[in-house]
């Protein structure tokens, strides 16, 4: 990580070069992150999620909570995705009915609440990872930077909200405070950051001694202003690969509670709350458990591969 | 190693006071009375029913005695819903049947995962070894809530082999499945876990020595490698001891398999505070014990830790 500031060592590395213009690290990193093929594929695969989540409000030709009166009372027979639809079943056309997905238990259509599920569900993942990031470095790099009684202190903290059973005491947090999306967003923030904060921590542990923060030290930059400047950049290389691999365990956790019923509250739903419903059906209605299913499937290791990728590609320890 | 344990266990019941306190100032903060409904009761009544419960008392008298019932009497108080039931009922009623499959998932994912991890290692590049890598990197996108309905529509719906639910006393076929359910990605990584280690002890200059030595294979594996390959798969057991009981609210709603989960999920939708409160300081509890055990373990085993 130190290679990041010891801006010395990579002009004599790009002088000594026989051509091109110098490339720095981060271009370096790009390079290395494109020759990873099932990276690439990941990082498409979750930009067409994204767009999916985006845009699919505009494909949709129903609102998350209409019933859809022709279809309920025979969910089972008329409610599967409609281009299964044929002369062999009562599945309404495309053209009619425009459930590109089915419809779910309640007659609903599952297109426009798959969609929703998955804004919810990337939120959270995204939210959960940012607030780690920013909560987790800042706390990891004082702890670290400061070390001493401080970093005790600071560590033990950790250690102790970590051997909680944290998810009992989010559901607490869920039922006292009622169940909204903010406070899903608060419990998870609040436990968020843990891993992040060791991790920095340990990053900044062996930083503290690098030339440059002692320069920094010797010309009398305040102790915050070091963090900021010359810690937390080059920390940027761990954290976005750990931020990454946060996102799909925020997404699990949320789903887990969505699962049970405590997170998301109808009409708005999550992947979760989705793969609970059609779990529920998958009796009368395969398609309601597979389409949420194949979302959280397939997002979730498109993650975990983007993550493997950008640590191949940023930390340079590990090749 | 005494006033190390000791030492240890001087931490664990700060942390332990820190959940009670926690989740105590958490029901004592929430807004509204426990006992209001849809229907309208006259505020006297719910005054006298909050007495009977002891709610009318400050903070630190009821938390204090809260404490001390806990700790002297295990008695973890009654339940806010049901009249009939202290949450002592439903602890004895629900956590024989947690233990059961929880201990079987935790063997399964120990021996199964560590097996299967070392294995993988041992026969680096093969057919073995890609198969580990392949059941690790796939479970990690199945936590347990997404495999149960997989299973139950393989095995249940499809095939017919296994019941999708129950307990029945716990016979082995309602135990099959929430122990595959539960145990399957703690497993996984366990064998990802196991794996990176192994690959790492076995290039290290004590095993080159050791074949230099001319021992033969398994000794090497079983004598050498093993010991020291295992170390990071005991200090991931505390983090996955926590996971498996956090997945056993999901096991018991969806298998319905009576477990301790299950009241914790009706109380947590009725708000029934006594209810949570007891699971939560009850499993807090265990917890905190279990990463007691693993640290005091991981020092007796690893003599590289100085205490």
């Amino acid at each position: 990580m130190a290679m990041f500031a010891t801006g010395t060592a990579a002009e004599t590395l790009a002088q000594s070069a026989p051509m091109g213009p110098p490339r720095s690290l981060w271009a370096d990193a790009r390079a290395r992150f494109f020759r990873n093929r099932a990276a690439v594929a990941s990082l498409i695969v979750l930009g067409l999620v994204a767009a999916f989540a985006l845009f699919g409000p505009l494909v949709a030709r129903h609102s998350i909570e209409t019933i859809d009166w022709a279809i309920l009372g025979n969910v089972d027979e008329a409610g599967g995705p409609c281009f299964l639809s044929g002369p062999d079943n009562e599945i309404p056309p495309c053209s009619d009915s425009g459930h590109y997905f089915g419809t779910d238990a309640q007659a609903r259509d599952l297109f426009a609440r798959t969609v929703q599920g998955t804004q919810i569900s990337l939120m959270v993942g995204v939210v959960g990872a940012l607030i780690a990031v920013v909560v987790g470095t800042l706390y990891g790099a004082i702890s670290g930077y400061f070390g001493g009684r401080l970093d005790n202190v600071m560590m033990r903290i950790v250690d102790i909200l970590m051997s909680i059973p944290y998810m009992f005491v989010l559901i607490l947090l869920l039922v006292v405070f009622g169940r909204s999306i903010l406070m899903l967003f608060v419990g998870i923030g609040l436990i968020s950051w843990l891993d992040m904060a060791r991790i920095a921590r340990g990053q900044t542990l062996s930083l503290r001694e690098k030339e440059f923060v002692e320069a920094a030290i010797a010309t009398g930059v305040h102790p915050f202003r070091i963090i900021l400047r010359h810690i937390v950049p080059n920390l940027l290389g761990v954290v976005i690969v750990y931020a990454t691999l946060l996102v799909p365990s925020m997404i699990i956790y949320e789903s887990f509670i969505s699962f049970l019923g405590l997170g998301v509250q109808e009409p708005l739903t999550s992947w979760g709350a989705l793969i609970n419903e059609g779990a529920d059906q998958m009796r009368q209605g395969l398609w309601m458990l597979l389409v949420p299913l194949f979302f959280f499937v397939v997002s979730l290791f498109s993650f975990f591969f983007l993550g493997d990728g950008l640590r191949d590609a940023l930390d340079p320890k590990d090749r | 190693m005494f006033a190390y344990i000791l030492r240890r266990l001087l931490l664990a019941i700060p942390v332990l006071l820190i959940l009670v306190v926690v989740t105590f100032a958490l029901m004592y903060a929430a807004p509204g009375s426990p006992f209001a409904s849809e229907r309208a009761v006259p505020a006297a009544v719910i005054a006298n029913i909050e007495r009977a419960y002891g709610l009318d008392r400050p903070f630190i008298v009821q938390i204090g005695s809260y404490i001390w019932n806990v700790v002297v009497h295990f008695d973890f108080g009654p339940s806010f819903q049901y009249r009939d039931q202290d949450v002592n009922d439903l602890i004895e009623q629900g956590f024989p049947v947690t233990l059961t499959y929880g201990f079987w998932s935790f063997v399964v994912a120990v021996i199964v995962g560590g097996a299967l991890g070392i294995a993988a290692a041992i026969r680096h590049n093969t057919w073995l070894d890609y198969l580990a890598v392949g059941v690790s990197i796939g479970a990690q996108v199945l936590p347990n809530f997404v495999l149960a309905p997989i299973l139950v529509l393989v095995f249940t719906l499809w095939l017919g082999w296994l019941p999708g639910g129950g307990w029945q006393g716990g016979q082995i076929e309602y135990v099959i499945l929430p122990v595959i359910a539960l145990s399957t990605s703690f497993m996984a990584s366990i064998a990802r876990i196991a794996r990176a280690s192994m690959l790492e002890v076995m290039t290290s200059n004590f095993i080159r020595t050791a074949r230099a030595k001319g021992l033969p294979g398994r000794t090497i594996v079983f004598r050498h490698a093993l010991k020291p390959a295992l170390l990071p798969v005991l200090s991931y057991l505390g983090p996955a001891f926590v996971g498996m009981i956090t997945g056993s609210v999901v096991i018991d709603l969806y298998f319905s398999t009576g477990g301790i989960g299950q009241f914790f999920v009706a109380s947590a939708l009725n708000r029934d505070y006594g209810v949570m409160m007891g699971i939560t300081v009850l499993l807090g509890a265990l917890t905190i014990l279990f990463n007691l055990v693993v640290d005091i373990l991981y020092a007796w085993i690893d003599p590289k830790i100085r205490y």
